[in-house]
């Protein structure tokens, strides 16, 4: 498929999906669940972007994803600031710009990090990236306008944009961004860049010497996936409605971001997709205690997802789109195999 | 704000003191990573762990803590060499350790994690011990037991380790797996049973780091992200695989931490390490007193 077309594809199925929740949907709860879902593909797609394509492992999602939900919370605490200290009342700051503008901040943030740590061995940034989660906690907490280490309780406003409640409209938002980050992984999977990020992925060196702009690359693709995790961020205080460092930089992101493309499969854009459907909707049922009878406790959804990611990388480093892959070949082989025969 | 004499001489005592502890807590990475370019990010965990052998042999035995990390050490020895066998086979005889590699390390972190929370919940657990509480006091300073038995042990063992890697036979085949693993093949010597007992060691070390942990301050199982920052930070610094370099690089971030702690407040502590990462990775990768 066409780039073009796949764009129109997916806008397509976007909006029939929206459609269609809307109808079917008859509990708000769905919602609640499918937003956690959402976020989960843009996660892991944004993750993709540098982790799958490029190769160098990104640890510090959380901190991403956090930088986004506070710049949504400064943002929120605006206009009552610029009412104190000018007098002038601007009216509230709509949450697509609030996405933008933390996409930005994250994206300035991944540029950063990527700078500093990108010239030396991947590992190095994988480090770095761990460690950053710690800071950029440290430094939330340190803040005291956005609530320091109590927290901070976010208002949701009292009508939604798109009719139907709030929820609805944050679920909405996050089906969009979910649809642009598959596009973009999509449209550079087949572009120069994707051309680029593959040769760095295999061998860097050999990359560098055939004339291929590593270093720029790199930082193209920390920027980019730090952007996506930052809006995937932005809208997360008026969905938890009290944003608080503990939760919001919670570990499960960082994990999860990098299970779900590790256990879709990591070399193309379909793999975080199917991870982060799989993983989300599997934890998103067991925290409303859909496996009751087993008595799980939420905290077991997150070793399974840890154990998985262990299992996987042992033994299908490929994901369970290379499982396909390698299945498909197969039978292709054995077909191609059985014609040879008769043809004999 | 008013620097007193006393209070910037108690900080830099504290300091030297926390980075006796550090010095413990990284030379298993300092082994792991910087002599075998095996990035076990997970090796906090495995800190953790040490942590609640000491809590739970306490609990029913009235024992010595340290002593508790003594006794575990051969059993972390082999749980080291297991992990290696297993790292092994599943990256390093594929050349797949970059990615693979990491996220199976990161994927250890947060199961052991995740599973101590299932099993301890998320409640700070700390050991007794005589010497946790009183201080002798010396001149200004107050030298904290609690704080002061770590650090000597913690020397003691990180010198023993130094000197065993230079004047042993496997010592010195380790050094020579982290110079040249293809030349240690031509001496007729598996690299690969060598890595295993040297990957052995560095997660022994956790033993005791563990028990010094508990010691210094209560426990709970997320704390060991605090330590990821600090102890590559350390390494970094440290010039990767020099244990004198990875000594004064932790009594350096001890004291620039004591320090900050004193004057700014705790919680401005874990950016300290994290500082000290970033510039040394952006300034001067090969560390302190590594080469160029």
């Amino acid at each position: 498929m066409r780039n073009g077309s796949f764009w129109i594809a997916a806008a397509g199925f976007g909006i029939a999906f929206v459609a269609l929740s809307r109808v079917l949907f008859t509990n708000e709860y769905y919602f609640f669940a499918a937003y956690v879902v959402l976020q989960y593909i843009v996660l892991s797609t944004a993750w993709n972007i540098l982790g799958g394509y490029t190769g160098y492992i990104n640890f510090g999602t959380g901190a991403f994803f956090a930088i986004g939900a506070y710049s949504s919370a400064v943002l929120h605490k605006m206009p009552a600031l610029t009412e104190a200290w000018f007098g002038i009342a601007t009216p509230p700051i709509p949450l697509p710009v609030m996405i933008l503008i933390g996409g930005i901040v994250s994206g300035v943030l991944g540029l950063g990090t990527g700078y500093l740590t990108l010239r030396l061995r991947g590992v190095f940034f994988a480090i770095a990236t761990l460690a950053l989660t710690v800071v950029v906690q440290t430094l939330i907490v340190n803040w005291d306008y956005v609530g320091g280490s109590r927290g901070i309780y976010i208002i949701r406003p009292a009508d939604a944009p798109l009719g139907g409640g709030y929820i609805q409209y944050l679920y909405t938002l996050m089906l969009v961004l979910a649809v642009i980050s598959v596009g973009i992984a999509r449209t550079i999977e087949r572009s120069r860049l994707g051309l680029g990020f593959a040769a760095i992925r295999d061998d860097e060196l050999a990359a560098e010497a055939g004339g291929v702009p590593t270093l720029r690359l790199k930082l193209i693709a920390t920027t980019l996936s730090g952007a996506l995790m930052g809006m995937a961020g932005a809208p997360l205080p008026y969905y938890v409605t009290y944003l608080d460092p503990t939760s919001s930089f919670n570990l499960a992101y960082a994990v999860n971001s990098v299970a779900m493309p590790v256990i879709g499969g990591m070399t193309s854009w379909v793999g975080p997709v199917i991870g982060a459907i799989l993983l989300g909707t599997i934890q998103q049922l067991g925290s409303v205690g859909f496996f009751l009878d087993l008595n799980i406790p939420p905290t077991f959804n997150l070793l399974i997802v840890g154990l998985l990611l262990i299992l996987f990388v042992i033994i299908a480093p490929n994901g369970i789109v290379g499982l396909v892959t390698a299945h498909r070949r197969k039978r292709a082989g054995a077909l191609a195999a059985v014609a040879a025969r008769r043809a004999a | 704000m008013a620097v007193s004499l006393d209070l910037l001489v108690d900080a830099l005592v504290a300091g030297i003191l926390l980075g006796g502890f550090y010095a413990a807590v990284t030379v298993g990475v300092t082994i792991s990573f910087g002599m075998l370019d095996i990035a076990n990010i997970a090796q906090p965990a495995f800190i953790l762990l040490g942590s609640y052998a000491a809590y739970i042999v306490t609990s029913y035995v009235r024992i010595d803590p340290i002593l508790v990390g003594f006794i575990m050490t051969p059993v972390f020895y082999v749980i080291g060499m297991v992990t290696y066998r297993l790292y092994y086979y599943a990256f390093e005889s594929r050349g797949e350790q970059g990615i693979q590699g990491l996220a199976f390390f990161f994927g250890l972190l947060f199961v052991a994690e995740v599973s101590l929370v299932l099993v301890f919940g998320v409640d700070y657990r700390f050991v007794e011990a005589p010497y946790i509480g009183p201080s002798i006091h010396l001149w200004v300073f107050d030298l904290p037991l609690r704080m002061l038995i770590p650090c000597v042990v913690s020397l003691v063992m990180v010198g023993l380790l130094q000197l065993y890697l230079t004047r042993s036979f496997i010592g010195r085949a380790i050094l020579a797996v982290s110079q040249d693993p293809l030349a240690l093949q031509l001496m007729a010597a598996s690299p690969t049973r060598i890595k295993q007992i040297a990957f052995g060691i560095s997660i022994a070390t956790c033993a005791l780091a563990g028990t010094f942990l508990i010691v210094i301050q209560p426990v709970e199982p997320s704390i060991g992200r605090d330590y990821i920052g600090r102890i590559f930070a350390i390494c970094v610094l440290g010039g990767m695989t020099s244990i004198p370099g990875m000594v004064a690089a932790s009594m350096l971030i001890g004291i620039v931490e004591s320090i900050t702690a004193t004057f700014t407040g705790p919680s401005w502590a874990p950016a300290v390490a994290f500082g000290f990462l970033l510039a040394t990775l952006a300034v001067r990768p090969s560390g302190l007193l590594g080469r160029q």
